[in-house]
């Protein structure tokens, strides 16, 4: 795949708020639209979602995550949406210059006319909740054991303890135990629970696996392996109420303790973030302080549907196509094309701004005198030199073609008139 | 014989408490719940409780080496440890394409098991 | 037959690795043993990664005279052997009246220690420096010369140096007793077989003491592991420029609030005598503790900008003081006992034995002259170790230039840190081989941002299995027994 370097819109992640805003914004009439992906594959975190419960607001269906996804990929694909696998964005600048790294593409620079953000969110780990103990081997966030368990087939465990009754917690309980492990306790630290009473049913019940509310893990025990953790009852201060302490032995410790939006990249762009979520601070349409950045999905605030994620991401999307298109007509106005050194005319005369986007233009030109030895055809900006090519000998009888290719578009678009000129090497 | 029987009913996101009175598999009353769906559900789960099972079959040659499958339906609960089972005899070959039938009618049910997604061939 | 050096090190934190290099130099062979699997997983893997000026240690003791040599040296051994090393500069940071009278007496003991560069500042000047200071600052000691580092990159990189020179490092080999020869050492049993040698050094740090009774020499010296607990925080969060020292008192030199050479701020360590020489697991008295500490020096520290923790074990000693006169009974122990023969005796080399290191290599190898070795440098000894390569460190055109010449640092693994697979791999092969997730770690700081590996890790497992040519199932966090996975998925057994 040939990587441009302007696009209507990149969109930074393909999770559910990336897809969707990538299909919304070339809805919307945006014709370069990029989507720059960390994994090998289109999907993001869903694909590793291997439980049902996902669509019932957009399909109207009851689907498992990787089908929800898919649906959102093939639109993508049938749209003609560009895509970057495996590709890692290292920094957005504000003036939406995209940096980016990968195996397959080299360190590539891109430019975009608006950015949508959709990189999701990090789970929270052990030291933010300052778990005292020993640091083993089989202490996972529980979306790195969802990772292991259910796309790259390994089992990270076989006894397991799992800290915090969200719907990760409790699906990967149940999860866990299909696979044949066993989930010996599930401790909420809150007095109640916070995932899905549908899920504290299906996974945890169904399986017969013991939730303790007011409970938190006191410490871990193990020098290499988990060996054990030692639970605690908490009170209404939170506080471990001595006496309570249980020895629960297990040799892996899940973790399902909260999910932040992951904005690192958001700050490099100088994107404005709301301190109580950790999301950019955001207008209707989702964009942020910065014009042509948007945010869309777990990125701005943890979402509880998918189904709301992918609505969020079309409304961003829709807005992000929007708004390049209004720069893109910004940018009409025209360059002169004047004919210069032994050069007797130039077609086209004018260049429209606006087409300067992925396709190379081709100047074509004739010469007022043959020169039999090499010569350099040249496009000058004033003193500046933005194009050339050689030709072996010029005759005014052969036309002379001179193509602007993309990556000579930054310098045109700057020059008020382009002068052609031919002379000997 | 009659005895009582405590469920939480899962129909809406509330999450009612029911105390069900029920003879066998015969509901007598059921207690607690806040609108119709607790005694409809409650029924459900005492003649015939079903769930939908999502889980992995290998594959070989495929980008991972597993692909997510899942019940078309809900299938009996008392057969997801066998379901479970037979999931793990199954091996497919990439490419596999989403919606793909695994298992057909497992077990007499008219319940398929189906692919998740594509898995393509690396 | 048996396999025969002339040393023997015992132990491959930093002061071992750095002896190794030392010794490198000279004619004759050295052999590193580590029971660990991996160097530096001892003291010198969770400590403050401070580089000491040298005006804490008492004048007159052993401590104090390698604290201040051996900081004068680190500019150089950075040189040669590329690892990250920044003079900062470190503030003993007074706050109230009470306080800032004691600096005077630090400052008088530095002079005594021969640290050159102190001065005191006062409270404003310290403010002006240093924006999330305690407001109540009174003043400041400040030296020049203090340092901040990445304690496993001296290790690795003297290490690895001493391995291009010839000598041999065994890992997962833990030492078990001599082999003598009357009073004479002329050899090691280790898990791994025996060894003969000419020389033992004992650099075996926590358990300096046991090595030491195994030869017969002090038997009243005893190690007793001093803990002490860290947090770490985001530096997107919180930043501050320097090593600040809160003043010392009686109670102990205090919790300081400190920055890396990557950039995060620190905080810690408390000091609590234990028993167990492999607990190094934080406590909720110890982390309560730490964060009281710090407050009083940065007030403005926030819980939710921590993303780490880890406890070190200091490997505190009752070495008594050789200058006559002065009482001092936790001095570091550097000598060639005269009961044993064959014997380099260490022991007790806590804080600032990081700092110390080269000197103390120095010393070793200056005792080992005295005593009658003729230590003659190798015509091909090469002194300078190359570093490899860090993605994270290069600007938009050296990173594009290294993935045209490598496509795998375009693949960046742990995105916290921009870590690459490129980088990755080079570590697995690099003069000693990093075989283990937290090996991979110790050398690129991968894992160590603020989603804690949550990201990289299954990507890890991956690139060392493939590297390693085994099943995943076999990769470990640091080495047998910490496996990260337990059997594949599908695989139930009788099920």
């Amino acid at each position: 795949m040939a990587v441009k370097e302007l696009y209507d819109v990149i969109v930074i992640g393909s999770g559910p708020g990336g897809l969707a805003a990538a299909i919304a914004a070339k809805k919307a009439g945006a014709d370069d639209v990029l989507i720059i992906e960390r994994d090998i594959e289109l999907g993001g975190i869903l694909l590793q979602c291997i439980h049902n419960g996902f669509g019932v607001e957009i399909f109207k269906e009851d689907l498992p995550g990787p089908t929800y996804s898919q649906r959102f990929i093939k639109e993508v694909r049938a749209l003609g949406i560009e895509t970057m696998l495996d590709t890692m964005v290292l920094d957005i600048t504000p003036l939406k210059k995209v940096y980016a790294s990968s195996k397959q593409h080299g360190f590539v620079v891109l430019e975009a006319r608006s950015i949508v953000l959709a990189m999701g969110c990090r789970e929270r780990t052990r030291p933010m909740i300052r778990i005292p103990g020993t640091r083993p081997s089989g202490v996972y966030t529980a979306g790195t054991a969802q990772r292991w368990t259910n796309v790259e087939g390994y089992l990270p465990g076989k006894r397991f303890v799992i800290l915090g009754s969200g719907d990760i917690g409790m699906i990967m309980a149940r999860r866990l135990t299909f696979e044949g492990a066993k989930v010996e306790r599930v401790l909420e630290v809150m007095p109640h629970l916070t995932g899905l009473t549908r899920n504290y049913v299906q996974c945890l019940l169904d399986f017969d696996i013991q939730l303790q509310l007011r409970h938190t893990v006191k410490r871990i025990i193990g020098n290499d392996r988990v060996e054990a953790i030692e639970s605690v009852k908490v009170d209404e201060k939170w506080k471990p109420v001595p006496g309570t302490e249980e020895i629960i032995p297990c040799d892996t410790l899940l973790l399902s303790v909260g999910l932040i939006p992951e904005n690192e990249l958001s700050k490099k762009a100088g994107v404005l973030l709301d301190p109580r979520i950790g999301g950019p601070i955001v207008d209707d349409s989702f964009q942020t302080n910065v014009p042509g950045i948007f945010a869309a999905g777990n990125v701005v605030h943890v979402y509880d549907l998918v189904d709301w994620v992918t609505e969020a991401g079309y409304v961003a999307g829709n807005a992000a196509g929007e708004y390049a298109i209004k720069e893109r007509q910004k940018e009409t106005g025209s360059i002169t094309i004047q004919a210069g050194d032994n050069v007797r005319y130039v077609v086209p005369q004018m260049l429209d701004k606006a087409h300067l986007t992925d396709k190379p233009i081709s100047l074509q030109m004739r010469v007022i005198n043959p020169i039999e030895d090499p010569v350099w055809v040249e496009a000058h900006d004033g003193s500046n030199l933005v194009a050339r090519k050689a030709e072996r000998y010029v005759r005014p009888g052969e036309m002379v073609t001179l193509k602007l290719r993309p990556k000579h578009f930054d310098d045109v678009r700057k020059a008020g008139t382009l002068t052609i000129s031919v002379n000997p090497k | 014989m009659e005895e009582k029987t405590k469920l939480i009913c899962i129909s809406c996101p509330k999450g009612c408490s029911l105390d069900v009175t029920h003879d066998g598999n015969t509901i007598l009353k059921v207690e607690n719940a806040a609108c119709k769906q607790g005694y409809v559900y409650a029924e459900k789960e005492f003649t015939d409780p079903r769930r939908m099972v999502a889980s992995t079959v290998k594959v070989k040659g495929g980008l991972h080496p597993l692909v997510p499958v899942y019940t078309a339906n809900p299938i009996p609960k008392p057969k997801i440890q066998d379901l479970l089972v037979e999931l793990r005899k199954v091996e497919l070959q990439a490419p596999v394409t989403g919606g793909d039938v695994v298992l057909e009618n497992v077990f007499g049910t008219g319940i398929n098991i189906i692919t998740s997604r594509d898995m393509p061939a690396v | 037959m048996l396999e025969k050096y002339d040393y023997i090190v015992i132990g491959g934190g930093v002061v071992g690795s750095v002896i190794t290099r030392w010794l490198s130099k000279y004619e004759g062979s050295v052999l590193l043993i580590e029971k660990e699997s991996d160097i530096c997983m001892g003291s010198t893997s969770s400590n403050t990664a401070i580089v000491h000026a040298g005006y804490d240690p008492l004048p007159g003791s052993l401590k104090a005279r390698m604290n201040v040599r051996g900081n004068e040296m680190w500019d150089t051994l950075a040189g040669e052997l590329e690892f990250p090393f920044e003079r900062r500069g470190d503030y003993v940071v007074a706050i109230g009246e009470e306080e800032f009278s004691n600096l005077t007496t630090l400052i008088e003991q530095g002079k005594k220690n021969g640290v050159p560069g102190m001065r005191l500042l006062m409270g404003d000047e310290v403010r002006s420096l240093e924006k999330e200071i305690n407001p109540e600052v009174s003043g400041a000691l400040w030296a020049e010369t203090g340092g901040i580092c990445d304690p496993f990159a001296i290790t690795i990189s003297a290490a690895e140096n001493a391995v291009v020179n010839g000598a041999k490092v065994m890992l997962n080999t833990a030492f078990e007793d001599f082999i003598m020869d009357g009073d004479r050492i002329i050899g090691i049993k280790t898990n791994k077989g025996d060894f003969g040698c000419r020389w033992a050094i004992n650099c075996a740090g926590l358990y300096s003491d046991v090595v030491m009774h195994k030869a017969g020499v002090r038997p009243e010296f005893k190690i007793i592991p001093r803990k002490g607990e860290y947090f770490v925080f985001d530096r997107a969060d919180i930043t501050v420029n320097n090593v600040l020292f809160p003043t010392p008192t009686e109670k102990g030199k205090g919790i300081l609030v400190t920055t890396t050479l990557h950039g995060n701020t620190i905080i810690g360590p408390n000091s609590v005598l234990i028993d167990d020489k492999e607990d190094r697991s934080c406590t909720t008295a110890g982390l309560d503790e730490i964060w009281e500490g710090a407050q009083k020096l940065v007030p403005g520290l926030k819980r939710k900008h921590i993303i780490g923790m880890f406890a070190g074990l200091r490997p505190y000693g009752n070495g008594p003081c050789k200058t006559p006169g002065i009482d001092y009974q936790h001095d570091y122990i550097i000598e060639i006992p005269e009961k044993v023969k064959g014997f380099v005796n260490l022991g007790g080399i806590e804080s600032p034995g990081l700092a110390s290191s080269p000197a103390i290599a120095e010393e070793v190898v200056a005792m080992l002259q005295d005593a009658g070795e003729t230590l003659k440098v190798k015509k091909d000894w090469n002194p300078i170790r190359r570093s490899r390569p860090r993605f994270r460190d290069m600007d938009h055109k050296e990173r594009e230039r290294m993935i045209r010449l490598d496509p795998r640092y375009g693949r960046v693994i742990c995105r916290c840190e921009n870590v690459t697979e490129g980088e990755i791999i080079a570590e697995i092969h690099s003069p000693i081989p990093a075989t283990t997730y937290d090996a991979i770690k110790r050398r690129t700081w991968l894992g160590t941002g603020r989603c804690q590996g949550g990201f990289d890790m299954p990507r890890v497992v991956e690139i060392l299995a493939g590297e390693l040519g085994v099943s995943p199932l076999e990769i470990t966090k640091k080495g047998s027994g910490s496996d990260f996975l337990s059997r594949p998925t599908k695989n139930v057994e009788g099920k």
